[in-house]
């Protein structure tokens, strides 16, 4: 059943990577500071458990009616395993971003875009290994634009611990960066498509 | 052995006075259970070869023996004899000259008789809680009295408090929240051992863990009353019962042990013989702040003592007067009871602790700094107001 | 198309603004369980007593973070019977009071839903469903504790359940539930379920002035005379006090007079369990809520509630599309059921598709009113995850009349119904209880 202006996001990793968090940013950025809506969730339950975790955010222009994504067209993936386990439901001609350090993607339809950061050598850079969230979520709104860049700015600022407000701003605007430079901009309104 | 009520409570002792009270027996209340004749220091009352209408013999007083003790009006489970001040009578340390019976203010008199059997105790802890409650220097209106289900589960419906009768083994988790919902308020669990530490069991201990600001009046008769006699967790090794009809096989609960491990802060056991260390102990307990414990030993003679043939609700009292030995800070390891065998009574256990109020305030600004707002202070005027 | 907008509520007279300590204005991302929290405080909840249970935790865990900084108790208590009883005790204390749980934890409540509704004790449970029996999923959504919400406790009594399908209808109506506990002083069920307590989405807190709170009724009668139990309002509910102002009142569970006192009679059982029952039956058609969307034309209505609402609502956007004249109901309060509007509806539709996160409930409800008027079709699912919209659509393209060149309307599809006809035929206009008939001559 099509669903217009619907995008479905899928954000996996191993857990203490944020994965979580950084779904939670963009589901914040777009409902509360892009006026769309958004709907997060996050596997619970065995599927949580081990070292592949990952949360779900669907953002649309109109009112979210079905509420799990279940073939993602952006899949966010900071672990191979976390590849290997999702990204058979990517869509055909959707999009992956990847850990480019951590995530080697194989076998892939040609139709699928891909974007990859270093992201957690980026944080380590930064001196915070565990802001490396934070900058894939900088690079997602860069090179997919389903968030804007102040929207997800905000949402950094408005979800990230007190105090460390200023680590994860430098996190965010080192991957939204490093996505401009690195990442055609073609990419973005692809995605924007929907489906 | 000791001899119970030895201790005098003051205020209800008897004061030198110079015109002596005058005992009134309310005939029809009467089961005639035999207690205040037993009991009566001065051999001033026996059983009248009358009937009343439901077929007892009420006792009569000699008027030339009683001094006004008032053991009598204390013991009765029925309410039904009270020392009155003659007429005439100076006023007492500025009181009123007592006309009714200590309990009628506190109860609800237009629920007598109450259900509870001829020769059961509960009655009796009744009449000391009234005085307790009337001594204890806590405004009325701020004692809410909370039971469970079972015989004893029914003293909520006869005191005149904001009372409380729920649900099975319940009393003390809605009792929390009725405490913590108005810290201002005292508020008293009475109910039975079947209700409080089997189904209740786990809220009991947790209670006490808590240091909930609780009192918990707990009459153990050994027996599931309501329900026709079945095993407690309190009924001993060897006793019978409608569901141990060979015996009971189980090890019971020393409930004092149990309530002091747990966490209360006051624990004490008595028989419903003892009524001065009894009431003194609830005055005690009330106002204690944190979980305070009294465990009363009571005759249930409908069932405990005829499955068991032990006699009568008076012999059970007479095997109190026989049978129970005070030990004053004993510990509590030392004091289960056994079928047939010693009953060690005593305050166990008093000691100050943090109530759950006190210790959650505390964490929270700890944690919190100014930004707690503490809870528990007095309402403000107006607020809530019925 | 129209569609009665789900937050439209008759204003009633007697409503105040929230205590603005307990309202956190603005707009958040949070998910149902957290919105529910704040629905609570923006309600004037005070007290939560609660006991850990996925996937309701979370509105505890999110109480007891916020409620030190506002003045309010947060307990945990030993198991759930215990939470369940608490909040009654600090209800007679004076407070509005809650309870959080799921499945496992709502049934060991039942014994206090139905203590609640006999002694008349406003206050709030919630239930975050999740797929059971027994422990079941504990992570994944059900809504198979609908009928457990209405019955689960003994003997004959009413209360009232409401049933988000949003995070922000959590927030929305959790203070509706605390309303109706008020308004009727009966027990509210806020029917969650595990989707919709997990799910995180915009969540709209008002200032307090907007947020419409009905006040505890406090008795009118005089210190020294008061009858607990004597209907004071709406000739049907009595006034509340409160412990420690100096009523001396007696509360019970059983069977009581106006006193409060016990009274094991045939006369007092009848007139209270009577009161306890009409004071909701009576006033049905005042607290049934539901949205409609394109019941004007339907042929084929969709019902559908919570989560489950949602994707029906997409299913039933695309049997439009396709020609098919499908409306949506959506029950917002479960119980009461809206009766009523169901018989209206089954004298002019031909077809009435239930689709629900269990084997068949609410359903049950749909066909009772039906009444053999229009046909019931359950989409039963057993839970853990939502109905795909293609299912739903697949069975109103099957319901739907010849010209659609699909099955015929009549035919039952339920995977329950083993003998419909034989089921189903017999006598359902006989349903109606003499106690309905005669509470409509009132």
């Amino acid at each position: 059943m099509t669903m217009k202006n619907r995008i479905e996001v899928k954000i996996g990793g191993f857990g203490g990577q944020g994965v979580i968090l950084a779904g939670q940013i963009v589901g914040k950025a777009a409902s509360l500071f892009d006026g769309k809506h958004a709907a997060f969730t996050q596997s619970f339950g065995p599927e949580a458990r081990g070292s592949a975790c990952s949360s779900q955010v669907i953002v649309s222009a109109e009112r979210i009616l079905y509420p799990y994504v279940k073939f993602p067209d952006i899949l966010v993936v900071m672990s191979q395993e976390a590849f290997v386990k999702f990204s058979p439901a990517l869509k055909p001609d959707g999009m992956l971003i990847y850990e480019k350090s951590l995530v080697t993607p194989v076998d892939l339809p040609a139709s699928v875009r891909t974007a990859g950061i270093p992201s957690t050598q980026l944080a380590e850079e930064l001196g915070r290994r565990i802001t490396s969230n934070i900058v894939m979520t900088g690079f997602f709104a860069a090179v997919t634009g389903i968030v804007s860049e102040e929207a997800t700015r905000k949402a950094v600022m408005d979800s990230v611990p007190k105090g460390t407000e200023k680590l994860n701003l430098e996190a965010f605007e080192k991957g939204f960066a490093y996505g401009r430079a690195h990442a055609a901009p073609a990419a973005a309104g692809a995605a924007q498509r929907g489906h | 052995m000791d001899t119970p009520n030895k201790e005098t409570t003051p205020g209800t002792s008897p004061a030198p006075r110079r015109v002596k009270p005058k005992l009134v027996v309310d005939w029809e209340r009467c089961k005639g259970c035999g207690f205040c004749v037993e009991f009566c220091p001065k051999e001033a009352l026996d059983l009248s070869g009358d009937f009343n209408r439901k077929g007892y013999h009420p006792p009569v007083v000699d008027d030339a023996k009683c001094v006004g003790c008032n053991i009598c009006e204390l013991i009765c489970p029925e309410f039904s004899i009270f020392c009155k001040d003659a007429e005439g009578a100076p006023a007492r340390k500025g009181k009123e000259p007592k006309k009714t019976h200590l309990a009628e203010p506190l109860l609800r008199m237009d629920r007598m008789p109450h259900i509870w059997c001829p020769g059961c105790g509960i009655g009796t802890t009744v009449n000391c809680f009234t005085v307790a409650l009337s001594q204890c220097g806590i405004p009325r209106e701020k004692i809410g009295l909370v039971s469970g289900i079972g015989c004893t589960g029914r003293v909520a419906g006869y005191v005149n408090l904001d009372s409380f009768h729920t649900t099975h083994g319940r009393a003390i988790p809605f009792a929390t929240g009725l405490a913590l919902g108005n810290p201002d308020m005292k508020v008293v669990v009475y109910s039975g051992d079947g209700d409080l530490t089997a189904i209740g069991g786990n809220h009991f201990i947790h209670a006490a863990r808590r240091n909930m600001n609780l009192t918990v009046i707990l009459v153990n008769n050994f027996i599931y009353g309501m329900t026709g006699g079945q095993t407690a967790p309190t009924t001993p090794i060897d006793a019978k019962s409608s569901t141990s009809p060979y015996g009971a096989s189980e090890p019971p609960f020393n409930l004092a042990h149990l309530a002091e491990t747990c966490g209360a802060t006051y624990v004490a056991r008595w028989t419903a013989l003892h009524t001065r260390q009894l009431t003194r102990a609830m005055q005690e307990a009330l106002n204690k702040k944190g979980f305070s414990f009294i465990e009363i030993i009571a005759p249930c003679p409908t069932l405990f003592l005829r499955l068991n043939k032990l006699g009568d609700g008076l012999s059970m009292m007479r095997f109190f007067r026989d049978n129970s030995e005070i030990q004053n800070g004993a510990d509590t390891r030392s004091v289960a009871i056994p079928y047939q065998g010693k009953i060690v009574l005593g305050k166990f256990v008093d000691k100050e602790e943090p109530t759950w109020l006190d210790r959650m305030n505390n964490q929270m600004s700890k944690a919190l700094g100014t930004r707690h707002v503490p809870y528990g202070a007095p309402k403000k005027e107006g607020e809530a107001k019925s | 198309m129209t569609r009665t907008p789900a937050a439209v509520q008759a204003p009633l007279a007697g409503f105040t603004g929230a205590d603005p300590a307990g309202v956190a204005s603005g707009d958040h991302f949070m998910d149902g369980d957290f919105a529910c929290a704040e629905g609570a405080l923006a309600a004037g909840c005070r007290f939560i007593a609660g006991y850990p249970i996925t996937p309701s935790t979370e509105v505890v865990e999110h109480f007891a973070r916020r409620i030190p900084t506002i003045g309010g108790v947060f307990i945990q208590m030993e198991d759930e019977i215990a939470a369940s009883i608490a909040i009654q005790g600090a209800v007679w204390a004076g407070h509005k009071s809650m309870t959080v749980t799921s499945g496992p934890g709502f049934s060991l409540m039942m014994e206090h839903i139905g203590l609640a509704a006999m002694a008349e004790v406003p206050c709030v449970f919630v239930d975050v469903q999740r797929g059971g029996p027994s422990t079941g999923l504990p992570t994944l959504p059900g809504q198979a504790d609908v009928m457990q919400a209405r019955w689960g406790s003994h003997g004959d009594y009413e209360i009232i359940a409401i049933c988000p399908n949003s995070p922000q209808e959590s927030f929305d109506f959790t203070i509706d539930a605390f309303n109706l506990a008020e308004q009727y002083r009966v027990p509210v069920m806020l029917m969650m379920d595990e989707c919709v307590g997990h799910m995180h989405e915009k969540v709209t807190i008002p200032r307090p002035e907007d947020i419409k709170i009905f006040p505890r009724r406090w008795t009118k009668q005089a210190v020294g005379s008061y009858l607990p139990y004597k209907p004071e309002f709406d000739g049907w509910i009595p006034g509340m006090v409160k412990a420690g102002d100096g009523h001396f009142f007696h509360i019970t569970g059983l069977t009581h007079d106006e006193r409060g006192y016990p009274a094991m009679s045939v006369e007092c059982q009848e007139s209270l369990v009577r009161r306890l029952v009409d004071k909701i039956r009576l006033n049905a058609d005042a607290i049934c809520r539901c949205e409609e969307i394109g019941l004007e034309d339907a042929e084929i209505v969709l019902i559908a509630y919570g989560i489950t609402s949602r994707v029906a609502y997409a299913a039933m956007e695309e049997a439009r599309r396709r020609g098919l004249k499908v409306g949506l109901l959506r029950p917002i309060i479960l119980w009461p059921f809206p009766e009523r509007r169901i018989r209206e509806l089954a004298e002019k539709v031909n077809t009435f598709v239930v689709a629900e996160l269990n084997y068949g409930q609410l359903s049950l409800e749909v066909e009772r009113c039906a009444a053999g008027k229009a046909d019931t079709i359950l989409i039963g699912h057993g839970g853990g995850t939502v109905h795909e919209p293609e299912a739903i659509l697949e069975v109103l393209l099957r319901a739907a009349p010849d010209a659609i060149g699909r099955q015929g309307p009549r035919k039952r599809m339920s995977p329950l119904r083993a003998a419909p006809d034989a089921i189903d035929r017999q006598g359902p206009r006989k349903r109606m209880s003499p106690l309905r008939a005669a509470g409509k001559k009132r």
